[in-house]
Parts: C-alpha cells; structure tokens; sequence
C-alpha cells in the first residue's frame, strides 16, 4: 500500500554535462526502517541525496528526471527548506556545522527557541529574544537520545570530528517533525567505538519510528542494522534484498561488479633495514588542533611501507602535516643526513617528498581547475617540470602536450572516472578526487611519499586500487611510503611495519602478523606505563 | 575507552596568555602608545583635547557603530556606508528647503532619511548579494559611483528638472545663484547643535539639574544618549533571533542556507540597518558641525569610520561596541594632537598630519591583508 511508504523514489535520473549519472533509480522506505544504500563512489548516492534534499547544484545543473513521493505525495524538490518542512533530515558527509556557534547553537540553527518581547510585538517573530535555557535543555535530550554526553555550550570549532558527527545528528533527531533521516557517510570518520555507540543509536531512532537512508561503504555496519539494502552501480539499482538474504561477500561483489582477491605481496630484491635509514625524526612537535603531536620519534628505513596508526585525535595524522610542514611544528627531520627545514612546505617538497593530504578538498585540490593542472602543478612549481623550455624559470609558460600526456596516462593507470582531463575537478566523486591527489604526488617522483588516509571515503575497489598502486609503487621504483590510516585493515594489508601513535607519542612499532591484541593493547595506551587513560 | 563518553582529545593547545592579549589588542595598544607619545611631545593642554575629544566621541560614535551589523553578518566592513550618509544628506538638504528648525527640524530629517536609506540599503545589498566575498571593494566603488549620482542631483537636476523658487530666501541662500544646483557649502545654523543640547533645552528648569558643560567642557549629551541607545539596541538586538541569523551567516553562507535560513533576505536587511544607521549618524555628525560641505562632507566617513574601529581592535570579522569606542577615542586623539606633535618636532603640522594619514590608512591596509591570509589559512 503506498500510504505506508515514507518515501519513494520513482525512475530518478540525472546527468552532468552530458555524463549520466542516475538512471531510472527506484526505491522506497517505510516508517521505522533503516534502508542501506551501498555503491562504490562516483556510484551516484551523493548525487541521489542531493536530490532528494533539494540542494541547489541539482536545480542549478538542469534538475532531474523522475518522481519523489513523499508520505503519499508527489513532491517537487527545489529547495533544502522545502525539504526540511517535509521532514526530510540530512546528515552530510562534509559537516555541516559552524565552527563558531556552540552545540547547542547548531542544534537549534533558524530553530531557536525564542520568546516575545514588546520590541518583537512591534517589528515581529525576528526581533523574539533567543531562549538560551531551553535551546540548552533541548539539545541535552537530543544528544542523551543518542546516548552519549557532549557538553552542550562548548564551540564546535576545536572539538575532534567524532563530536561533530554526533552534534550533526542531534541537530536532526531534534527536528520535532522529521520523519526520514539520511545518513551520509555518518561512520567514515568516526572510530569503531563511535560507530557502534552511532548505530545503537540509529536502530533506537528506527524504533521510534523514524525512517533511515543509510549511505555507508562498511559493508559489516550494513549489515549489523539496515532492514533493506539497495547497492548502486555506475548510476543504476543493481540489486536490493533485505538483510535477511545479504551477505558481505555478496553485496561487496555485486557492488564492484568483480570479486576482490587477497594477494600475498611481491617480494623485493632487498629487504629494508634499519641499516639504511632515508629519514629520522627526532622530537617533533606538531601543532594541530585535535591532532597534536608531542615529541615523535622515528626512524624511516629506505624503500619501506611503513604504516602510521593509531585512534583519532592522538596525532597520527599530525606527523605528516608536521614534517611537511603544513602545521606549526619543531623537532628535527633528517633526510639522507640532511636536516630538513621544518615549516616549509616548498623545502619539504623539494627534498623529494610527497604528500597526499587527508583533507583533500581544503589542502589537496585546486577545486575550481582542472584534473590535467591539479597532477601537474606542485611539480612545475616545485621542480620546473611540465614547462616549457626558456631563459628564465619564472618566466617560463606551462607545456600543454606533456601536461596533457601525463594526465591521461595516469587517468588511466588509476582509473579515474570522468568527462576527460579538462574536468573541474570539484565535479568528481570523493573517491576520484583522491586519485588525482595521488597522481599529483606520483608526477613530483618522490623517493618519499607521505600518504595521509588514502582510502578515506571510497568504495571498496577503489580502496584496493589506490593499495595495489602504492604497493606497486613501492616495488617497481623503489619508492619509500609512509601511509597513515585509521583503517588497521588496510595498514596490516600492505605495510612492512606499523607505528601506533597514542598521545602525540609513537607507543611502539608493530609487525603486521602481530596479533589484533596487540594492536588494540597499544592504540589504548596500555603500553604506556603510568599512563592511565584519560576521560575528558 | 570508559563508558559513554567519546574518546578525548589529548590536552587542547595553551597559548601564552601575554601573546593572546597582543593578538588581540595589539593595534589598540599600538596607537594608544603613540597617542601618549604625542601628547607629550605636543605638550597640548589636556584640558583642551579632553573637550574635544568629548565633542568628537558625540559627532563619530554613531556612524563607527552603524558597521558593527554587517561586520557580525560576514559582510566585512560596509564602505557602502557613504551612501547612508549622502541620504542623510538629502533629507537634511529637503528640511533646509522645508526651513524647518531645531528639534523637530532633526527629528524630521531624520525621518526623512529613513525612506531613502532604506531603499538605498537596499540597492547596496542587492548588489553584495552578487558580490559575495568581494563586498568592501565593491562598497568602496559603490560609494564613488553614488557620488557621481548626488553631485548629478544637487550640481545638474536642482533647478532644472526639480523646479525651485528662486525667490524665495532660503533658496537664494542655498542655491547658486544662476538657480541651478546647490552652493558648495549650506549652513546649517536652523539645526546647530540641536541633538547635543536637546536636554539642556528640554529640561533645563532651574539651569542646574541638566546641562550640556561639565567643568570647562561642553558635553553633546544628546548625541552620548542616541549612542548609547544604539549600543543598548545592538546589544538586544544580538540576543534575538535576527542577531543569531546574523552571526550564522557570518560564519558559513552556504550552511546557514542548507539550515533555512535565508541567507540573501539576511544579508539585505543588515546592509539596510547599516545604511540607516549610517544616515542617521550623519545628521548627529553635521548638526554638531552647524554647516554641510555639500558636495564633500559624506567622501570621507567610510574611510574614517573603518579606520576607527579598525584602530579600536576589530577586524574585519569581529567588531564590537568597545572596539568603536576605542577606536574613536584613539583615532581622533591622533587627529587632534598630531598636527601639533609634527609642529613641535619638525617645525611643519604638515609633517604630523601626514604621519597620521599614513598611520591610520597603514591600519586598514594591515587589518584587509590579515583578513586575506586568515582566510587562505582556513
């Protein structure tokens, strides 16, 4: 009966500039039920959600084919308002959060509480003074509903991105009239405690009565809570079961369209060792808001994979901001016996280092140009390559043909899916952004490649092509990487030793084979000794 | 990791707290230095520059104060604001031609002025809606492009394509007199001083209980009160859910617009508000003046007021009441004393008065460069 359905999605397609993306898309979901929607990236799910939010890049690109009903009514969706007022709340990928506003604030973003005053009863409902003490009891519910206790008058700005999440979703089960949430991505930054406390709470809001759009890439999360599963290939339904008749394996197979085999890693000529080390890092100091870095040592052997892990907000990803000198730091970086000028991105480039940022739509990418320039442009800054032959080096103008060159090859070897080199690059699916993140490093041929959270929001098979790259990588030219991550998977995949940062500080390095206890031993900080673990 | 709280953040960054307050205060301080310096090396009665100072506070608060709004709505600093004041000229302009005196006379102008700020504001804003994140230097541009409007009304239009009596006194008083377009200069002598007196006027029963002297100063206590009204009116207005809307699109557009809000309609009415506000501090500036530079007089109150609460410690996304106090008290110190300061050293006020000009317009070119890099930082 269509009256029970909270939402349904009838023949959605859509295109960008002549690239289809969605093509005769149906779904639908009923009250209370987690409907998980899986699909590589570049898959089309941002681009269904934002669709069915309303956001202004689908109106501004020529709108879409097809239907949205809505408890029982077709709906045209023009606006994130109308949206909204339908009862449509939206957990986005990127946090949609200000930074200067407290969490209460967000919370209750255009819906404070107000109350009247004789100055509102004469210019009206905007000059209603904002009832603070009710916003804050408000947002405390919201936040306890999902069953944890974040201070509520704190500023978003400095607080880790595991809060963030969690504030973004209060600020939605806060909506008194929401009837469908859509979770974007909601675990992808989140630590595995978070995530499962952040599912608890979604099946608590599916018995509630709330309906989920669940849009993940962990297949094992999918499976712990969505009632149905619809997966995404290449812009179409490929299939949809319920829970019941799914399995990892299977989603994951169906979703790549190819099966994903293990492979034991090829052996080198030469093993690395601590004989020949490329760089040393002595007391490095990081100052990275919610990353900080207190005093790293390390020793990094020549044509190693070595892994950085470690949970969130202990400065594993600040060492690599650190030594490239993205963040503030001291200490002394060593490379070949030469001591490398901290706080300086250009030396740190020029001493033939990479690095592929974890943040890559604000440090990896020029949003706004093309694919070709993005992979090409640290290495005509840095090292004069891709220009043209001249007297001066400042004055000498890009060379088109090889720039060009480089990009298809390596639009290729990565496969990047897109409309061809001259793409802006804001238009690629997270996953693809990331690939030309890393052709921009591979383009400056470093002996040294920092790769910070490589496969952070892609899909499963592009996950292990970016893997088989730097393995390959490693192998053919010899390349050192040093790849920070917090999936443990991925890093006892490929790495040949793994560091685990607790606290600012390496607690130790371990081989892959070591044994998951190990791991979790050192991530708590249980090595430390005297160093209890700290509750905020 | 312990029951259900999130794992912490190991301890959050301490800054130094002396380099904190330098950050903060460190243009404030700078110029609060060197008008120490000045004084002393003026050697100026303090007498003197206190009565001016109190004068000049009255005249520039008001005006400082109108872009504290768009500031908090992330428009930056509104050099638009010229265009409030011209507005609040006209309407002075019509109350000349209307002859209308004293109180009411200020009243009525002010009043009058509300209409076209309004729709002035209005334009402004329209046009930073398609400027967004360029809104200072199109403000700036906007406000010379007004210029060349006003000077086509009061130098072209008046007398010709608006009819006037040349017959009458007051015209003869203010028009040129081939009757087309305004003198260079009006005297304002119907509506001198009638704000900054209003009390001693109004309530001056006995000569006691209000004056407008203090000792040996002369306190535009009218003006003081219409400040702080609007202080006390800002303050409010932050707390309700207009001021929060404001504050949301201060920080993010595109968030504030995905929560509702509409970011556009916002950004409009602070840019109205400011143009208002702005005309109104107009009229407080001329009437304690006695006389409208027709055709000059509004030039240079965008340029001064952002300099004022740049010198007060603002910047281009924070600004507050105190920073347009300070700012005004620092600002106009250095305009009093440093003339003589340049006398005393170098035998030349010029010398003075161009070191201020330099220092001052030195600030807001530091205060937009920082304002360029914080944001290529984030």
């Amino acid at each position: 009966m269509p009256e029970e359905l909270v939402l349904q999605l009838q023949g959605i397609g859509k295109s960008f500039f002549g690239t289809t993306v969605l093509r005769n898309v149906n779904l639908s979901v009923k009250p209370g039920e987690i409907h998980a929607l899986v699909g590589e990236n570049g898959a089309g799910k941002s681009t269904l959600m934002n669709i069915l939010f309303g956001m202004p890049v689908i109106k501004d690109t020529g709108g879409f084919e097809g239907q949205v009903v809505f408890d029982g009514n077709a709906v045209k969706m023009e606006s994130p308002r109308q949206a909204m007022e339908l009862g449509i709340g939206m957990v986005h990928q990127e946090f949609m959060l200000l930074p200067g506003f407290t969490a209460t604030e967000n919370i209750k973003l255009n819906r404070e509480i107000t109350t009247k005053n004789p100055v509102s009863a004469i210019f009206g409902k905007d000059f209603e003074k904002l009832d603070i003490k009710h916003m804050r009891e408000d947002s405390r519910a919201a936040i306890s509903k999902l069953g944890l206790s974040i201070e509520d008058w704190v500023t978003v700005a400095g607080l880790p991105v595991g809060y963030k999440q969690f504030i973004e979703i209060a600020r939605e089960i806060d909506k008194k009239n929401v009837k469908l949430l859509v979770l974007d991505e909601p675990t992808a930054v989140l630590t595995e405690t978070e995530a499962d406390k952040l599912l608890d709470a979604m099946k608590k809001l599916a018995a509630s009565g709330i309906a989920m759009l669940f849009i993940t890439h962990r297949l094992d999360e999918v499976l712990a809570v969505a009632d149905n599963i619809t997966i995404l290939r290449d812009g179409e339904v490929v299939a949809s079961m319920p829970r019941a008749d799914a399995k990892v394996e299977r989603i994951a197979e169906i979703m790549v369209g190819r099966s994903i085999e293990r492979t034991a890693l090829p052996k080198r000529v030469k093993e690395p060792t601590d004989d020949d080390v490329i760089v040393t890092i002595n007391d490095l100091r990081v100052n990275m808001i919610g990353e900080n870095v207190k005093g790293v040592d390390l020793r990094i052997r020549r044509g190693e994979i070595l892994g950085i892990g470690g949970l969130a907000g202990h400065g594993k990803v600040g060492i690599a901001n650190g030594v490239m000198g993205l963040f503030g730091s001291s200490g002394t970086v060593t490379k070949d016996g030469r001591t490398i000028k901290l706080n300086n991105p250009y030396e740190a480039l020029s001493s033939k280092m990479a690095f592929v940022s974890e943040d890559r739509r604000g440090t990896g990418l020029l949003l706004e140009d093309t694919i070709e320039l993005n992979m090409a442009m640290t290495a005509m800054q840095v090292q004069n390559r891709y220009l043209r032959p001249g007297l001066f080096n400042p004055l000498r103008l890009a060379d088109p043909k090889a720039i060009r060159e480089y990009a298809l090859k390596m639009i290729e070897d990565l496969d990047i899916r897109c409309t061809g080199p001259t793409q802006q690059v804001r238009r690629l699916s997270g996953g693809n952004q990331q690939k030309v993140c890393l052709a921009r490093a591979f383009a400056l041929e470093p002996e040294l490649m920092w790769v910070s959270e490589p496969t952070r929001g892609i899909d499963v098979g592009a996950k292990e092509l970016v893997l088989d790259e730097l393995v390959n990588l490693n192998r053919s030219l010899g390349m050192t990487i040093v790849m920070t991550s917090s999936e443990l998977a991925e890093l006892r995949k490929i790495c040949d030793r793994i560091a685990i940062v607790y606290e600012g500080r390496v607690a130790g390095v371990l081989s892959p084979e070591a044994s998951d206890v190990e791991f979790g031993m050192m991530m708590a900080g249980e090595t430390l000794k005297g160093k209890g673990v700290k509750v905020q | 990791m312990v029951g259900n709280r999130l794992e912490t953040v190991p301890s959050q960054r301490k800054q130094g707290k002396l380099s904190g307050i330098f950050a903060q205060f460190g243009v404030p301080i700078f110029f609060t230095v060197l008008c120490v310096a000045s004084i002393i090396v003026s050697d100026l009665d303090i007498n003197y520059l206190i009565g001016e100072l109190l004068s000049r506070l009255g005249r520039n608060l008001f005006i400082v104060l109108s872009l504290l709004i768009p500031v908090t709505a992330g428009i930056g600093l509104n050099f638009g604001i010229v265009v409030g004041a011209m507005s609040g000229q006209i309407a002075l302009i019509i109350i000349t031609f209307l002859q209308l005196k004293g109180l009411l006379g200020f009243v009525t102008a002010m009043a009058v002025s509300v209409p076209i700020s309004v729709l002035f504001g209005y334009i402004v804003g329209s046009i930073f809606n398609k400027a967004k994140g360029r809104e200072m230097i199109t403000g700036m541009i906007m406000g010379f492009f007004a210029n060349g409007v006003y000077q086509l009304l009061f130098l072209m239009l008046i007398g010709t394509l608006i009819p006037v009596n040349m017959n009458s006194p007051v015209a003869q008083q203010i028009m040129l007199s081939n009757g087309v377009g305004l003198r260079n200069t009006i005297d304002l002598s119907n509506i001198y001083y009638s704000l900054d007196n209003v009390f001693a006027k109004l309530f001056n029963w006995n000569g006691i209980i209000w004056t407008d002297s203090l000792g040996p100063w002369r306190v535009p206590l009218g003006a003081f009160f219409m400040s702080l009204l609007l202080c006390i009116l800002i303050t409010f207005l932050m707390k309700t859910k207009l001021g929060q809307n404001f504050r949301a699109i201060g920080q993010d557009m595109a968030i504030a617009e995905v929560s509702g809000i509409k970011v556009d309609k916002v950004r409009i009415t602070a840019v109205i508000y400011s143009t208002v506000l702005a005309a109104w501090g107009q009229l407080i500036f001329l009437q304690n003046l006695g006389s409208l530079n027709t055709f000059n007089a509004h030039e240079q109150v965008g340029m001064f007021s952002v300099a004022a609460l740049l010198v007060g410690g603002a910047s281009v996304k924070r600004a507050n009441i105190w920073n347009a106090i300070a700012g005004v008290l620092l600002f106009h110190t250095l305009f009093v004393v440093s003339p003589l300061a340049g006398q005393k050293l170098f035998g030349e006020p010029q010398i003075g008065e161009w070191f201020r000009q330099l220092i001052s317009y030195s600030v807001i070119a530091v205060a937009l460069a920082m304002h360029a890099i914080q944001n290529r930082k984030r």
